[in-house]
C-alpha cells in the first residue's frame, strides 16, 4: 500500500499539470481570440482535412460496392419520379384529346378525367415537395457518422477503423471541449451581461452591452466549431429596419448575432416555476422566470413569427432544466435593450406589429431579427413568408443562410429531437459550415402589397442560397392543409366542364 | 429486408424495375409511417398536403386499403402502386398464358374503374357518377346540372340498357384513350 503512495501523488501532479495546459491553450487558441474577434484559421485548415478524408471513405464504400456486385443506395434531391409541370386544363385536354376526335373547345364532362385526379395522386404519395422539408436532407457522400449511413454493409475494415477512431475524436475530445467552451460562454454572458446591467443607461452602457453580447456569441460559436463565412458585409442591418431569414435551426439566431447587433423580441414573464424562482433570487435577481411554453408558440400565436432568443430560450425551458434559461434570459434582458410583448400581446397580431412599427421607427434602436417562416426547415427550401412582419413599412434586410451538411447537419426536427439532444447532436457532429449572404435592402414598393412583398423577398433569398422557392406553408409540419386549395381545385376543374357562368342551358 | 425486397423483385415487379427504385420506395414508406409499426393508416397519407387538396384524394387513399381494413403494409402499398408502372415494349408481347401484369392496360382502367365504383357491384350507378362527380367539382355546379351532365355520361356508355355502367362499357368508351400513358408513372433513375 505504501508502494503506491508517490504514485498517487504522480497520478494527481500530472493530471493536475495536463488541465493547467489543457485551459491555457483553450484560453489562448479559442476564448481570447474570440474577445478580439480575429482567428487562427484552425477551423479552416480542420475543415480541409475533413474533406479530404470523407472524399476517401466514399471512394472506398463504392468500392467495397461495386466489388460484391451491388447497386449502391444513392439518395437524390431532386426527386424520384418524372413529374409534368403542367396545368389542370392543359393535362385534362390532352387526355381527352387522345380519347375522341371532338372539338376541345366545348366544355364538358369526360369519364377520362379522373385520371388526371389519379396519377396526380399517387405522385404525391410517391413523392411530393413538401413533407420532405421537415426531416434531414440526405447526403450524397458518406461523412463518418453513423447517423448518415445507409450502406452499412460495404464497409470494409479499414473504414471501421476509420469510423471507430472519428466517433473517438468526437465524443471523447471534441464534445468536453465544446461542453466546456459553452459553459464559459453562457457564464461570462450571465456575469457579464449582470455587471453592465447595473450601469446607469447612457452611450457606455450600450457600448458594453454590445461588446459582452458579441464576445459570448463568438465563444458559443466557437463551442459549435462553427464555420461561417459572411458574404457581402456591406449589406448588414442597420438601425430601424427589419431583418428576415430563412431558419433552419436555433443557431441561426447566434450565427446572425455573432456578426452584428440585433435585438430581440422578448415575452414579459408571468407566472414561475419554484426551482426558478430559487435560483433566481440566489444570483440576486429578484424576478420571476418566464414560464414553461411549447415550441414555436410565440410564431403561431402572432401572424407571424418574431423568432427572437427568448421564444427559444422559452422552449429551452420547458425542456432542461426549469430555471437556468429564465436566469440567462434575465441577465441579458437587463443589458440591451428589447421589444417588450405581454402574453396577451402576443396573440393579438396589430398589437404585435404596432409594437414593432414603434421600435423601427425610432432610428436609434437596433434592428430586429425575424424568421417570417415560423418554423424550422431543413434548408433545401424556403417556405411560405408570413406577411405581417412585411406590412409594417420598414426598410427589410434579407439574409440567406446556407448550411454545409457534410460536416454536420444543423437542422432541428423538432418532432424527433428535443433540445437536448439536438444540441448533444451538434456537439458531437465534425462542425457547423454554413454560409450567410447580406442581400441589398428592399422596400415596399407602392404597387404591390404585403404578400407580394413577401413573397419578392423570399424569391431573392432562396436564389441567393441556392434553395427551392416553395409556396407552401411551414405550419403544415403540425397543421392540416386549409380547404382552400382543395376549393381553388375543384373550381377549376368545373369551369372544365361547364364553363362560365353565361354558358348554362345544357342537354 | 434484402431478402423481402428480393421477393418484390420477382412477384410485382419483374427485371425492368431495379432493385434502387423499390429501395427508394420503401425509404419513402417507412417516412409516410409516423407510428413506425411498419403499416400505414389513412391519416398517414393525410399528412401528405398535395394529397389532402387532391378532390379525390379520400378515394385515392381508399385504393390503398382493403375491404375492412384500416392499415396497409409495404406488400399492399406496393401491389397499389404497381399499377402505375409503364408498360415496357418487350413486355407487350408476353405470353398469355401467365397472369396478367398489375400493370396491364385492362389493369390501370379497371383501377380507374373502382374510383368510380363506390359500393363495388362492378357498376357505376347514376347515384355513385353523381357523388365522385360532387367530390371534384366541389360546390360551384348545381345539383341539376351535375345530374343532367350524369345522365349524360351513362346514355353515352351504356349499351346494355341497365342505366349503369359496366367495367365493359367503361373500356369501351375509353378506348381510344392513350391509357398506358397517363396511367404510368416514371422514376427518374
Amino acid at each position: 500500500m505504501f508502494l503506491l503512495l508517490p504514485f498517487d501523488s504522480l497520478v494527481v501532479n500530472l493530471l493536475g499539470i495536463s488541465l493547467t495546459v489543457l485551459f491555457t491553450l483553450l484560453l489562448v487558441f479559442i476564448i481570447v481570440p474570440a474577445i478580439f474577434g480575429v482567428s487562427f484559421g484552425i477551423r479552416k485548415v480542420y475543415m480541409k482535412t475533413l474533406l479530404k478524408i470523407f472524399q476517401w471513405a466514399t471512394l472506398r464504400i463504392e468500392r467495397g460496392a461495386k466489388e460484391k456486385n451491388h447497386p449502391l443506395y444513392k439518395p437524390y434531391v431532386n426527386g424520384i419520379i418524372a413529374k409534368e409541370p403542367t396545368s389542370l386544363e392543359e393535362e385534362i385536354k390532352e387526355i381527352r384529346r387522345s380519347g375522341s376526335g371532338k372539338a376541345l373547345d366545348t366544355p364538358e364532362f369526360e369519364l377520362s378525367d379522373i385520371f388526371y385526379f389519379c396519377r396526380k395522386g399517387i405522385e404525391t404519395i410517391m413523392d411530393d415537395e413538401v413533407t420532405k422539408r421537415f426531416s434531414a436532407e440526405e447526403l450524397e457522400s458518406w461523412n463518418l457518422l453513423s447517423r448518415t449511413n445507409y450502406n452499412f454493409q460495404y464497409i470494409s475494415l479499414r473504414l471501421t477503423v476509420l469510423w471507430g477512431l472519428g466517433m473517438l475524436i468526437r465524443y471523447c475530445f471534441l464534445l468536453p471541449l465544446r461542453i466546456a467552451l459553452a459553459f464559459t460562454g453562457i457564464s461570462l454572458l450571465v456575469t457579464g451581461t449582470t455587471v453592465v446591467g447595473y450601469l446607469p443607461n447612457g452611450r457606455c452602457k450600450e457600448f458594453l452591452s454590445k461588446h459582452v453580447h458579441l464576445m459570448c456569441y463568438r465563444i458559443c460559436v466557437r463551442a459549435l466549431t462553427a464555420i461561417i463565412t459572411y458574404h457581402d458585409r456591406e449589406n448588414r442591418p442597420r438601425n430601424g429596419g427589419i431583418c428576415v431569414a430563412n431558419h433552419t435551426s436555433p443557431i441561426d439566431v447566434i450565427i446572425l448575432a455573432s456578426d452584428g447587433y440585433y435585438a430581440m423580441g422578448s415575452l414579459r414573464p408571468c407566472a414561475h416555476i419554484p426551482c426558478c424562482v430559487q435560483l433566481a433570487s440566489k444570483f440576486g435577481l429578484g424576478h420571476r422566470a418566464p414560464r414553461v411554453s411549447g415550441h414555436c408558440f410565440a410564431s403561431t400565436a402572432l401572424g407571424f413569427a418574431v423568432h427572437g432568443r427568448a421564444e427559444h430560450f422559452l422552449s429551452l425551458v420547458g425542456q432542461i432544466h426549469g430555471g437556468l434559461m429564465g436566469v440567462i434570459q434575465r441577465a441579458m434582458v437587463k443589458a440591451c435593450p428589447h421589444v417588450w410583448f405581454e402574453r396577451s400581446e402576443v396573440r393579438d397580431r396589430h398589437l404585435v406589429a404596432k409594437r414593432l412599427t414603434e421600435h423601427v421607427q425610432d432610428k436609434s434602436k437596433l434592428p430586429i431579427l425575424i424568421f417570417p417562416e415560423g418554423t424550422c426547415i431543413n434548408n433545401t427550401s424556403v417556405m411560405m413568408f408570413k406577411k405581417g412582419s412585411f406590412e409594417i413599412g420598414a426598410t427589410v434586410y434579407p439574409v440567406a443562410i446556407k448550411y454545409d451538411p457534410q460536416f454536420g447537419d444543423a437542422f432541428w426536427n423538432s418532432s424527433k429531437y428535443g433540445m437536448v439532444t439536438y444540441l448533444l447532436r451538434m456537439m458531437t457532429s465534425w462542425a457547423i459550415v454554413c454560409s450567410v449572404w447580406y442581400l441589398p435592402p428592399m422596400t415596399r414598393q407602392p404597387e404591390e402589397d404585403a404578400v407580394q412583398f413577401a413573397n419578392r423577398v423570399k424569391s431573392a433569398i432562396a436564389r441567393q442560397g441556392g434553395l427551392v422557392d416553395l409556396l407552401w406553408d411551414g405550419g403544415l409540419k403540425r397543421e392540416k392543409v386549409k380547404d382552400t386549395f382543395k376549393e381553388e381545385q375543384q373550381k377549376l376543374y368545373s369551369k372544365m366542364i361547364v364553363g362560365n357562368h353565361e354558358d348554362r342551358s345544357r342537354s | 429486408m434484402d431478402m423481402l425486397i428480393c421477393v418484390f423483385c420477382f412477384v410485382f415487379f419483374p427485371p425492368p424495375v431495379s432493385h434502387s427504385q423499390i429501395t427508394r420506395l420503401y425509404s419513402r414508406f417507412t417516412s409516410l409511417d409516423k407510428g413506425e409499426n411498419g403499416t400505414l393508416s389513412r391519416e398517414d397519407f393525410q399528412r401528405i398536403p398535395e394529397l389532402a387538396i387532391n378532390p379525390l384524394g379520400d378515394r385515392i387513399i381508399n385504393a390503398f386499403f382493403p375491404e375492412g381494413e384500416d392499415q396497409v403494409n409495404f406488400r399492399g402499398f406496393m401491389r397499389t402502386l404497381a399499377h402505375f408502372r409503364p408498360i415496357e415494349d418487350n413486355e407487350k408481347s408476353k405470353d398469355q398464358n401467365g397472369p396478367e401484369p398489375l400493370n396491364s392496360r385492362s389493369n390501370k382502367l379497371h383501377f380507374a374503374f373502382r374510383l368510380y365504383d363506390l359500393d363495388k357491384d362492378d357498376k357505376i350507378s347514376r347515384d355513385e357518377l353523381l357523388q365522385v362527380l360532387r367530390m371534384m367539382v366541389g360546390v360551384n355546379i348545381s345539383d341539376e346540372q351535375l345530374g343532367s351532365i350524369a345522365d349524360r355520361t351513362i346514355q353515352e356508355a351504356d349499351q346494355d340498357g341497365d342505366s349503369a355502367i359496366s367495367f365493359a362499357e367503361f373500356v369501351k368508351v375509353l378506348e381510344k384513350v392513350d391509357v398506358e400513358q397517363k396511367m404510368s408513372i416514371r422514376f427518374l433513375h
